[in-house]
């Protein structure tokens, strides 16, 4: 394994990450200290309707209903990024177990489970996100459900190659002679040597699930009682002509999010494959 | 002695000259100061009367497209539109609701209100050239729309005999006296089709119905599905001269910005309904070449409320849903949420509609009233401040319903009570609500020009019927209310009429089985040019046999 220093230089040599990370744990404060820095509710009509960006009682204008928008983005910071690991993790779960029993048995078990997986994928995934969500009701757990139910065959796949190459490598196999059974050499032989392109990955698909769940919340499926980026778009769509701000701000809000998960991703990939890293100069 | 009623056209163009004006003033006045945003009202010197001009098209919307245009067997807001220029009603109502002639050209009333005789316009022709005669109107009402429209069968099943006196005159005898039989001809409640064409047939599933034959000024020349619906002038009307226009050519625009971009470029001279959404109106309202009126919605009035399960603890008790009403703002509501369209409600009667009472209990926004019942109730506040939760299910008709929503949220977490908020699609609302599985959600209900037809429906107990949207889903039972609903549909004395419907508003407007929220309105714009327009209480449903195109 790598030692920590050498991880972080790597990570270090790529500007873009480094920036992405500052913007990124700029978001996580934000998001931890909303109610200190925003104390009162999201929802309530702080001010008068439509005041525009600078205004005395509210920094970033605010909406139809006198709502503060800068307090929207604050609070709204929570549920983007709880909805982005939550849901990851969640995928992570399924998909990762699923790859790895595919990857490692190989054989019947894995046709069936590698037919299941592109069952999911012939599937549009916003479409069926869609689906899930309007039947089950929206609330945050079940779009936590629906975004990771939508997510995992890509995680699937991949653990899946990483099993199926590594599972023939000397130390699998004198660990098979050794006899250490199955769930061992899977969880501690295989598994931490497949973690690297897992992990990029993961954090790239923490972008997507923020996506999703804006995309879904613009649509008007999401949790009515959470404020959250899409929604605060959704909103806004309708009076754009008479108020920018609204949808500007909460818009910026996700771009600089997901530009800065994906500019981590590109760093930990950087850092976790340092061959590729290096022969790219 | 017969009373004898005629329709007064003077009342009608009075209505409507009043709104044109006073639309036509604010357009004027933005247009010459060249500010927008000035709606300011003044009073508009009298405009000199016109001559109208025979010819030219007007277009219009139509959202959503109809199923049909055959408005006997569908009455959605968009068939109605389309199907009242095609198909005529006995009557049409002027803006203060008094019948007005339509088919019918008199018609009288027996003194103990169980005989309606109505006189026919004798030179009337179906679009197939057929005469139109009683027995057309016998066959509908008898027979046809028994059938196929439950508004109009709950009217006619009323009456113990639908007959024609000759080939120009029907009697309808009534079983009981029920005054407000004379508000359900209009077109939309029950409009008059062709026996020649559907007697003795599958109604539902006759080829004609894809033709539509009426007697109304507009013929159908094509309808191309998903883009538009054309009419053409019906060259045999029985009114000479009339209609003035060549024909209305309806346009199907699904998306929201295009409709509202259609009417801005003139494309379309009309809107209607929900056409444009509600936040478009205030600016739509300053562009010069416009009118903009809310009249010609009387009939329909529709009123918008909570409605809340008495099932539900703690809903069932009117100290919580006094402390509703004191909790919210209906200012607020119709001002920032409907942008300024519709009217703050007093009680359960849309101040449009016959026999509405102002002198109610109404609830100013009070929260500290609002508290001091909950306290009474013994519904402390917790640590966190939450005496009760509740859940509301806001009515799933697009954003100013959701709108609505998070400000109830808010508004009543103000004084404590907590909302969770519940999203759900159209269907499973319909079906949630119908089957008494909510606890509050929002509604609104047409209310058809008389409190008979379409107020009582929600707040007499025989109408608790599981499984039917649009009847007391609330559960709430008062004999008093019933016994005066009842009587009053019954009443032919006008003024014991008013007793009755003015103390079952006191008793509503106290218990409160619902919270009224808004008596909703909804903007019809005209392009400058197109005159006589919306001039009856179904303003853009109407027949438009004498609307023009100034030049």
């Amino acid at each position: 394994m790598m030692m920590k220093s050498d991880f972080w230089r790597a990570f270090a040599r790529n500007k873009g990450a480094v920036l992405g990370l500052v913007i990124l744990i700029a978001i996580v404060v934000l998001a931890v200290f909303a109610s200190v820095l925003f104390p009162g509710d999201p929802w309530d009509m702080a001010t008068a309707p439509f005041q525009p960006p600078l205004s005395d009682d509210a920094l970033l204008g605010s909406d139809m209903l006198g709502r503060d928008i800068a307090s929207g983005i604050a609070h709204g910071a929570r549920v983007s990024l709880l909805i982005g690991l939550t849901s990851t993790a969640a995928a992570l779960a399924i998909g990762v177990t699923l790859g790895a029993l595919a990857g490692f048995h190989g054989g019947k078990v894995d046709d069936a489970i590698m037919r299941f997986t592109e069952l999911f994928q012939t599937i549009p995934n916003f479409v069926l996100a869609v689906v899930l969500v309007a039947i089950f009701t929206p609330s945050l757990t079940t779009i936590v459900a629906a975004i990771a139910i939508v997510s995992w065959p890509p995680l699937a796949r991949l653990a899946r190659a990483e099993f199926l190459s590594l599972r023939t490598r000397e130390f699998v196999q004198a660990a098979i002679t050794t006899g250490q059974s199955n769930t061992t050499i899977i969880l501690r032989q295989i598994l931490p040597n497949s973690l690297s392109p897992i992990i990029v990955s993961a954090s790239l698909m923490v972008a997507t699930a923020i996506l999703l769940e804006s995309s879904l919340s613009f649509l008007g499926l999401g949790d009515p009682n959470a404020m959250s980026w899409g929604y605060m778009i959704g909103a806004a769509r309708t009076v754009i002509r008479q108020a920018w701000w609204m949808s500007v701000f909460p818009g910026l809000a996700i771009v600089l999010t997901v530009l800065a998960l994906n500019l981590v991703g590109e760093g930990l990939n950087d850092a976790l494959n340092p061959k590729l890293a290096r022969s790219r100069g | 002695m017969t009373r004898r009623l005629t329709g007064i056209p003077a009342s009608f163009q009075r209505g409507f000259r009043r709104s044109v004006h006073r639309a036509a003033a604010a357009g004027l006045l933005a247009a010459a100061l060249a500010i927008p945003g000035t709606a300011a009202l003044v009073a508009a010197p009298a405009i000199a009367q016109e001559t109208p001009v025979r010819g030219g098209v007007l277009n219009s919307i139509v959202q959503p497209e109809p199923p049909t245009l055959m408005l006997g067997l569908n009455q959605q807001g968009p068939t109605q539109t389309v199907g009242g220029k095609i198909y005529q009603g006995l009557l049409t109502y002027d803006q203060k609701l008094n019948p007005m002639p339509s088919l019918a050209k008199s018609w009288t009333i027996s003194p103990d209100g169980l005989t309606y005789t109505f006189k026919l316009f004798e030179n009337v022709k179906w679009h197939d050239g057929k005469p139109f005669t009683a027995n057309d109107v016998v066959f509908t009402t008898s027979k046809f729309l028994m059938e196929v429209h439950p508004r109009a069968r709950a009217v006619f099943s009323r009456c113990e005999s639908i007959t024609a006196l000759d080939d120009h005159t029907v009697e309808f005898k009534l079983k009981e006296p029920f005054p407000a039989f004379i508000q359900a001809f209009e077109v939309s409640s029950a409009p008059i089709v062709p026996a020649h064409i559907y007697e003795g047939t599958d109604y539902r599933a006759n080829p004609a119905n894809n033709t539509p034959i009426g007697t109304g000024p507009f013929k159908l020349k094509e309808w191309v599905k998903g883009s538009y619906i054309q009419l053409v002038r019906n060259e045999d009307y029985f009114k000479e001269g009339l209609p003035y226009l060549d024909g209305i050519t309806f346009r199907v625009i699904p998306d929201a910005a295009s409709r509202s971009l259609a009417l801005e470029s003139g494309q379309v001279q009309q809107t209607q309904y929900s056409d444009l959404e509600p936040f478009e109106v205030p600016r739509m309202k300053t562009l010069p070449n416009l009118t903009m009126t809310t009249a010609g919605y009387e009939f329909v009035a529709p009123m918008a409320w909570l409605e809340i399960n008495h099932r539900v603890k703690p809903l069932d008790d009117k100290r919580f849903r006094k402390a509703i009403a004191y909790a919210i703002d209906r200012k607020f509501i119709r001002d920032k949420i409907w942008f300024g369209l519709g009217r703050v409600p007093t009680g359960p009667i849309n101040s449009v509609v016959k026999f509405y009472d102002p002198k109610v209990t109404t609830y100013e926004p009070n929260p500290e009233k609002a508290k001091a019942l909950l306290d009474e109730m013994g519904l402390k506040p917790n640590g966190q401040g939450v005496r009760a939760t509740v859940k509301l299910m806001p009515m799933p008709y697009g954003e100013t319903w959701t709108r609505l929503g998070e400000y109830m949220k808010q508004a009543l977490g103000k004084v404590g009570i907590a909302v969770v908020l519940e999203s759900t699609d159209a269907a499973g609302w319909a079906q949630r609500v119908a089957n008494w599985d909510y606890e509050i959600t929002t509604n609104f209900l047409y209310q058809y020009g008389d409190p008979a037809l379409g107020v009582a429906r929600t707040y007499i107990s025989s109408n608790i019927r599981k499984g039917v949207l649009f009847t007391n889903t609330m559960g709430y039972s008062n004999p008093k209310v019933d016994e005066l609903f009842a009587k009053a549909s019954q009443e032919i004395d006008p003024a014991k009429r008013q007793e009755q419907y003015s103390e079952v508003q006191r008793i509503l407007s106290d218990e409160l089985p619902v919270v009224w929220l808004l008596e909703m309105e909804f903007p019809t714009f005209l392009d400058k040019r197109v005159k006589n327009a919306n001039t009856t209480a179904i303003g853009v449903n109407d027949t438009y046999e004498s609307v023009w195109l100034a030049k």
